[in-house]
Parts: structure tokens; C-alpha cells; sequence
């Protein structure tokens, strides 16, 4: 369109290319985030390293079985690979948007003609393919140290996989719009840790579910991460395990009605609340 | 009519509660020209900025930037306009030329990456993360991709502070390089050497409002006011008059001085003092 006279600069040399077609930026999206994530030393290490070091001390510390052929390890480690999710997902997003936020890259993006939609695939293309490597390397670790047994049928991978997906859509969805609540770059991290850590502790994380108050598994029943660890036990765990459960089996179909409720309101919050500048942007 | 006119702008107003930010802004910017837009800190510079580059919504007014409403910016638009915001968007993790480079892939018509990143004086460090960029690097990366679409109409808040002499210097150079093949330029300035340099013309905004649109020459009747002719008496004591016919009273003195009349200097007012005492009136 427009022809530089300067003969530095002639705007002719490049042909000019075509944009990429939806999928294609989505997909550059997708590869910048994981560029940024795995640059930045701090969240590979916390995130990556934070489940297996909880894996490592908490089996030094129990040994005790807490069922016949179920050891406390095992029980803890279905629980870590749900936080380990919430992790990458919620935790992450609900962090690193508010600094993105505040440092003006949002606004930035915002300037470009790049379709809004893109940026928000961009970060679940992050959040998928760092909660899959992270996964994969919790799940090694667990059967070569603690003789945890990968699901040996393909019913229970199939319920792996749903329950992973859907509580990560939650959760993703959850972190996206927390970061709302956050008004400067430090504050997110001041929103989320408090709600991740509580969540872990009345969610059967650390410890189990049952010998908790009946007040607290009740307040936990209303948020994901409860049903996410409870989806999970029922792959990794004996299926003579669901009568230990609190409503005397794994519940599936109720795991899935509260993780998809929660991608419903996460979705809802989402669209009604995000913001791409600060408030003093206005 | 439109084609004539890359922004037209007719009562514009915004307020943030109690404050009026801008109180019935009237503008028009030509298809390529270069426009600066000259005021004091918080006098409506910005914010009616952000409102022709879609980032604010208005309260009232008539608003046409390329011929569209910039309050519903489409992809289309967006493309065709390049923006350097006041605030820098940080990329902490990736490189000058990642940078740019993924920012190309946004627009239909983009120039060449390693081109513009030369362009902006950045060829050195196109291998260097963001943050190891100084201030003034930092806004040159800004610049970049703010022209990396081939923009029509670029807009520039405050683009050389904290540059050095010799970056200005450089800076301006692009702008003209941009101007002449093209581009529309808005720019806000602190600087008043900047705006005489680069504008065809200048707006000046103070209260919320375009209080006068000129030329840099004659902003201010600044042909037309008074020259002052200083010069020293043989007694060392310096004199001064004001003379609208400042040839003749230099001649005048000539004649008596016999000749060289010593200190002599005539001077009329600079665009920075008809700035101030224009700003000074309100």
C-alpha cells in the first residue's frame, strides 16, 4: 500500500505475506506462551518441581496404609496430581495475568488486530501442554519411588483424561477471571495462594478426605479441586476404594456435574469481568 | 470530506467521575500529515489519544478515525493502524527480534521483521532479551512495533522521552522517513523542539480543550509579534527595545554606533515561550 521514497527502506523488498490464518496465530500464541513460561526460571521450578518435592517429603513422613493395598503414598499422590493441575492452570494464570496486566501487554495486544480470542488460546495451549509434561513426569516419578500403578485399563485412562481436561477447563477458567480481582502486578499472587493452599487442605490433598470434618468436606464439595482429587483416586486407586469414599463410591457422574458447573461460572466470570487494562487505565 | 480526513473529531468529551479530562474537543488531522498535539500533564492529551485509538470510550462527541468509529474497533481497522502508547508493554523473557516478529504475523500486510528492527537502530541488539534493553531501547522496540503493520495512521504518546540527543535526532529521521511515504502522524509531546521539527501542524490542549491548531510558525501570531533588539551602550549597560520594525531600529543603531553595534542580538519569541504564555492564559 504504501511505497517508502527513502531508498533504506524500500517497503517493495518484502513481499508482503498474508496473515496466518486463525488457527495458525493461535498456534504462535500457544508457542510464545511456553516460550515465556519455560524461560522464566521461577514458575518451571515451582511449578514443575513443588509436586514431586510434596511427594518425596510427605512419603518420608507417612507410610502407614489407610486401606487394604492402599498406602497413604498413593492416596497423596492422585491428590498431588490434582493440585498439580490447579497448578499450571488456576495458579498460574491467576498469577501471571494480573503482571502481564499491569506491565501493559494486554494493552498491547489489544492494539493489534490480532482476534481477542487468539491470546485466550494462546494460554490454554500453555496451561495443556505444561500440565501434560508436568503430569507425565509426576507420574513417573510415583511408579519408579512409590509403586504406584498406572491405570490398566482403557476405561480408567478414558477417566483420567476427562476428569484431567474438565478440571483444568475449570480451573483455567477460574484463573482467568481471579486475575481480575488483583489491582496490581504483586497482588495476584496475594489473591491465589491463599485460595489454592486452602483449597488443598480441605480437598483431601494432604490429608484424607474422610477424616476431615464433616463441615470441611462439605465447604470443599462446592469447589473443584475436591472432585478433581475424588476423580482421580477412582483411576489410580482399587475400585474397592469407592466405599471409603464419602457418598460410598467415586461418584463420577457427580465429579463431572460440579467440574462442568464450574466451567460454566469460570466461562461466565470470564466474559463479564476480564479486564485488558488496570484501572487507572480506565 | 472522509478521504481528506484520517481523524475527524467534533465535541469530544470525557469525564472520570467529577473530572473532566476532555471538554469538547474539536480536531482534524489531513491524510499525511504529521499533527502534534502539545499540552501540560493532565490536560486531555492522553486520554483523547486512547479514545481515537479505541482504547477509551467517550461520553459524547462525533468521532471518525480512517473513516470508522474507533469506539468498536474491527480487526480491519486495527491493521491499519500502528500504536506506540505512552506505557511500555514488557516482554521480559523474549528476544528484540522474537518480539517483533511475532507481532508481524497480526497483520495482513506486515513489513519484514529483521527490516524494521534495523530501522529502529535495534540491528544490534535483535539477539538480546527485552530486559537487558535501556530505557530508550525499550522505546525504539515500542516503535517498532508500532510500524511493523505498514500502519496508515500512526500514533506516537510521548515517543522520545527518555532518549539521548543523538536517538532524537535518529527518531525524528524515521518520523520524516514514515511522513514522507505516507503516514499519518499523531504525536504528543513534551518536547517543543520535537513538535517544530516533525509537525505540519500543532494543536495545542490545555484544560481539556484544543485552545489553538497552527502551524509551528505561526502558533501564537508568533510571526507577527514584537522582534526584541538588544545590544550594549559604550557604558557596558545592556539596552533592550521591542520593535515591530526591527530593521530599522538596527540600522538606526548603526548609524549611531558608527558602525558595529556591540551584543547585538534580535530575537522573537520561541515556540516555547508562545506555548507558555498561551498554557499561561488559562
Amino acid at each position: 500500500m504504501t511505497t517508502t521514497t527513502k531508498p533504506a527502506a524500500p517497503a517493495t523488498a518484502a513481499a508482503p505475506a498474508r496473515r496466518p490464518g486463525a488457527g495458525v496465530l493461535a498456534l504462535r500464541q500457544g508457542r510464545l506462551e511456553i516460550t515465556q513460561f519455560l524461560r522464566s526460571r521461577e514458575s518451571v521450578v515451582f511449578t514443575m518441581g513443588f509436586p514431586i518435592i510434596m511427594i518425596l517429603i510427605f512419603a518420608a513422613i507417612f507410610s502407614d496404609e489407610i486401606a487394604p493395598g492402599v498406602s497413604y503414598t498413593q492416596y497423596f499422590i492422585t491428590g498431588m496430581i490434582a493440585t498439580g493441575l490447579m497448578t499450571v492452570s488456576f495458579q498460574n494464570l491467576g498469577i501471571w495475568i494480573p503482571i502481564e496486566r499491569d506491565r501493559g501487554v494486554l494493552k498491547r495486544y489489544r492494539g493489534t488486530p490480532m482476534p481477542k480470542w487468539v491470546w485466550f488460546a494462546g494460554k490454554v495451549i500453555m496451561v495443556v501442554a505444561v500440565g501434560v509434561a508436568e503430569t507425565a513426569l509426576l507420574l513417573a516419578v510415583s511408579v519408579a519411588l512409590f509403586d504406584l500403578e498406572l491405570p490398566g485399563t482403557a476405561g480408567r485412562w478414558l477417566t483420567f483424561g476427562w476428569v484431567s481436561v474438565l478440571g483444568v477447563t475449570a480451573c483455567t477458567l477460574c484463573g482467568i477471571a481471579i486475575s481480575s480481582l488483583a489491582r496490581t502486578a504483586r497482588s495476584g499472587s496475594a489473591v491465589v495462594t491463599p485460595v489454592a493452599l486452602v483449597l488443598q487442605f480441605i480437598s483431601g490433598v494432604f490429608f484424607v478426605f474422610t477424616n476431615l470434618p464433616t463441615w470441611m468436606q462439605q465447604v470443599a464439595a462446592l469447589f473443584p479441586l475436591k472432585w478433581m482429587c475424588q476423580g482421580l483416586r477412582s483411576v489410580f486407586l482399587p475400585d474397592g476404594f469407592g466405599a471409603q469414599e464419602p457418598g460410598g463410591s467415586f461418584e463420577l457422574g457427580r465429579v463431572a456435574l460440579v467440574l462442568g458447573l464450574w466451567c460454566v461460572i469460570g466461562l461466565v466470570l470470564c466474559l463479564t469481568t476480564f479486564r485488558w487494562t488496570t484501572k487507572r487505565d480506565g | 470530506m472522509d478521504d481528506e480526513l484520517a481523524i475527524s473529531v467534533r465535541g469530544l468529551r470525557k469525564a472520570y467521575g467529577d473530572n473532566v479530562a476532555v471538554a469538547g474537543v474539536d480536531l482534524d488531522v489531513r491524510r499525511g500529515e504529521v499533527f502534534a498535539l502539545l499540552g501540560p500533564n493532565g490536560a486531555g492529551k492522553t486520554t483523547t489519544v486512547e479514545i481515537l485509538e479505541g482504547y477509551r470510550r467517550r461520553d459524547s462527541g462525533e468521532v471518525r478515525v480512517l473513516g470508522s468509529d474507533p469506539a468498536s474497533p474491527d480487526p480491519h481497522w486495527r491493521s491499519r493502524v500502528g500504536i506506540v502508547l505512552q506505557g511500555t508493554g514488557e516482554f521480559d523473557e523474549l528476544t528484540v527480534g522474537e518480539v517483533v516478529r511475532h507481532f508481524s504475523g497480526f497483520y495482513p500486510d506486515a513489513d519484514d521483521p529483521a527490516k524494521v528492527v534495523e530501522r529502529v537502530g535495534l540491528g544490534a541488539k535483535a539477539k538480546a532479551r527485552t530486559h537487558t534493553l535501556s530505557g530508550g531501547q525499550k522505546r525504539r522496540l515500542d516503535v517498532a512495533l508500532g510500524i511493523i503493520g505498514r500502519p496508515e495512521l500512526l500514533f506516537l504518546d510521548e515517543p522520545t522521552t527518555g532518549f539521548d540527543p543523538e536517538a532524537r535526532r535518529e527518531f525524528w529521521e524515521l518520523i520524516r522517513d514514515l511522513a514522507a511515504a505516507g503516514t499519518t502522524i499523531v504525536l504528543t509531546t513534551h518536547y517543543l523542539d520535537e513538535a517544530e521539527a516533525l509537525a505540519d501542524r500543532v494543536g495545542v490542549i490545555a484544560a481539556g480543550r484544543v485552545i489553538e491548531v497552527a502551524p509551528p510558525k505561526l502558533l501564537g501570531n508568533r510571526q507577527e509579534s514584537l522582534a526584541t533588539v538588544s545590544w550594549r551602550t559604550p557604558e557596558g549597560v545592556l539596552e533592550s527595545a521591542q520593535s515591530a520594525t526591527p530593521t530599522a531600529l538596527v540600522a538606526e543603531l548603526a548609524a549611531r554606533h558608527g558602525g558595529e553595534v556591540p551584543g547585538l542580538t534580535v530575537t522573537r519569541p520561541t515556540l516555547e515561550d508562545v506555548y507558555l504564555t498561551m498554557i499561561g492564559h488559562r
